[in-house]
């Protein structure tokens, strides 16, 4: 199906729908997130019933300033979309599609993890790439690209831009 | 590390609650079965798996992190890197997602060997997977013939690419240099002997009773749970679903070749086995339509100055370096190239503002590449949607009251590379 053919499919169900490059994305609030995944799901003409892949970007200085966004495809019609909500800073969280999708597990804990955004109702978030004892979250653009000091045997190591000799 | 809000957690576990016979084994992040680094926490009743939970992290590397401080063409060095198994692959999704992008399409003659080297690294990637679960569950002889015929394909890759993994062959608008001139005579000696020791390999363990003993009936997965977990790839196959990006949502010209998507319906290890070996008979198919495809010269580059990359690369001994010819260009014949050069070189290009998701299909499955543009000379975010990561999560459910000997089994089936898990 063409990309503009989905999205007046899309649109009687959301109606924030825009097409480009080819895909189609939704952009909903937070208190809609979930149905709107359990919508475009249910319908036999969607059937959005993958989730390919939930991540963020982080935009400081705008308002939202994070969109986290939801890649879904459909086994049987082959097609996708993109789902996006925007959050703000003071209150990064959102709903866990967990219940909906279980693949959403380990991605929303990524999440979680580089970007510190607080997935609710998730059975299990905690860090999953870094260790659990890590401060900050790292793919936020307002943490540098950096060494952290390295622990080797009992002293800690400065990173490379920070050692004196 | 330690575990958080899990219920195998050591600190916040009622001491009345814990049943004696029940024993909490960590099995890696350094164990030879484990594929890398990867940890388990296996809390076993004897030999039997009463639950498990896999613990990822330990590779993390900050590959997309990285990717926004580096130019465009830059990424590509980058993420070549996360799936050491499959370079060509992520290579592929990062070019083409940015391609998109950029309103450009690599030429024709790109295209095919783009084709022709993921086909190619599929069957090195399986090889890989053949020998490493050959090994696991021993098959010793498997394990050095898998490593013998990878070793061949790797000979094709460093002859082109100069490398034998993380080639940075795949560039923005094409591919950086053409096929040498003896590289198709080479491929052609490889399919020649490949379908012979596939068959071998077959002979070896299709009906050998300990390989059937140790992977039918073991890590089952359906193909309800297996989409509801994500998983996609061999496993999905092998559980009845054909779900495959090349014939899906081509790219590539892949609607253009003729080959199958193998798949199997036990949804056990043996017949993610099964759909593997099968593939790689396939990808030998495609790599002969490439081949005969090749037989037309053309460019492999975008003839774009402001999109390619300026320098004449050539194989030397140590990888991709400039030809000496054109360091002289640039050096001593040409201010303007060497300005040309010099601003490609370290600004970059521009891509305009935008997103896009780029799947393609990896030897593990759905390898997504989902890059954020400012319009800027760098990357504004490069996720890596990395199939092996959402992949393992399926693993507590096959190993449900599995023995412990499964849990080897089960991991090799998936074919995790952590470089991929964790990026």
């Amino acid at each position: 199906m063409r990309p503009e053919e989905l999205a007046e499919r899309v649109r009687a169900r959301v109606p924030e729908v825009t097409v480009a490059r080819g895909e189609a994305t939704v952009v909903v609030d937070r208190a809609r997130v979930l149905a709107v995944l359990a919508e475009v799901r249910r319908d036999d003409d969607l059937a959005f019933d993958f989730l390919s892949s939930v991540t963020a970007t982080d935009w400081p200085g705008r308002a939202p300033r994070f969109w986290v966004s939801y890649e879904l495809s459909s086994t049987r019609h082959r097609h996708r979309l993109r789902v996006k909500v925007g959050i703000d800073e003071d209150d990064a969280r959102l709903p866990s599609v967990t219940s909906l999708f279980p693949t959403a597990d380990w991605h929303e804990r990524e999440t979680f993890d580089l970007y510190g955004i607080v997935f609710d109702g998730h059975p299990n978030l905690s860090r999953i790439l870094l260790p659990d004892d890590w401060e900050g979250h790292p793919l936020r653009k307002t943490e540098e690209l950096g060494g952290v000091d390295t622990r080797y045997k009992g002293a800690f190591v400065p990173p490379v831009d920070r050692r004196t000799t | 590390m330690s575990e958080t809000s899990s219920r195998l957690d050591l600190e916040h576990v009622d001491p009345d609650e814990v049943r004696e016979e029940t024993m909490i084994i960590n099995m890696g992040p350094q164990h030879p079965s484990t594929h890398g680094v990867l940890r388990l926490l296996l809390e076993l009743d004897g030999e039997n798996v009463v639950s498990c939970q896999p613990i990822v992290g330990y590779l993390h590397t900050g590959i997309e992190k990285n990717c926004e401080y580096r130019t465009w063409q830059q990424g590509v060095a980058y993420v070549t890197r996360a799936d050491y198994l499959a370079p060509f692959f992520n290579e592929l999704g990062y070019c083409l997602a940015a391609e998109r992008l950029l309103g450009i399409e690599a030429p024709p003659r790109a295209q095919v060997l783009r084709v022709l080297f993921c086909e190619m690294n599929r069957i090195a990637s399986h090889l890989v997977w053949l020998a490493t679960t050959g090994m696991e569950l021993g098959a010793i002889s498997m394990m050095l013939y898998g490593f013998r015929e990878r070793e061949v394909i790797l000979d094709v890759f460093e002859a082109a690419t100069g490398l034998r993994m993380n080639h940075s062959y795949f560039r923005i608008g094409g591919v950086i240099m053409d096929l040498p001139p003896d590289g198709p005579a080479q491929i052609r000696e490889f399919l020649r002997v490949m379908p012979g020791r596939i068959r071998e390999y077959e002979r070896i363990l299709s009906e050998n009773p300990i390989w059937l003993e140790r992977n039918r009936g073991v890590g089952h997965l359906s193909a309800d749970r297996a989409l509801a977990f994500g998983v996609t790839g061999p496993m999905l196959r092998a559980a009845g679903v054909a779900r495959d990006v090349r014939k899906d949502e081509p790219y590539c010209g892949y609607e253009t070749y003729e080959f199958g998507v193998p798949t199997a319906s036990e949804g056990d290890c043996y017949a993610r086995y099964l759909v593997r070996v099968e593939e790689m008979k396939q990808s030998l198919g495609i790599v002969e339509q490439c081949l005969d495809r090749l037989a037309e010269p053309g460019p492999v580059m975008v003839e774009d100055p402001k999109l390619r990359w300026p320098a004449q690369l050539e194989v030397g001994p140590d990888g991709i370096g400039n030809s000496p010819a054109y360091v002289r260009h640039i050096m001593e014949e040409s201010m303007e190239a060497l300005i040309h050069h010099f601003k490609m070189v370290t600004e970059g290009i521009s891509v305009p503002a935008g997103e896009v998701y780029q799947p393609v299909e990896s030897p593990r499955g759905e390898l997504g590449y989902y890059l954020v543009s400012d319009g800027g000379h760098r990357p504004y975010r490069v996720k890596i949607r990395d199939p092996s990561f959402v992949n393992l999560q399926a693993v507590p459910a096959m190993l449900e009251g599995a023995l412990v000997a499964d849990a080897i089994a089960v991991i090799a089936s998936v074919d995790p590379v952590m470089g991929g898990v964790d990026r």
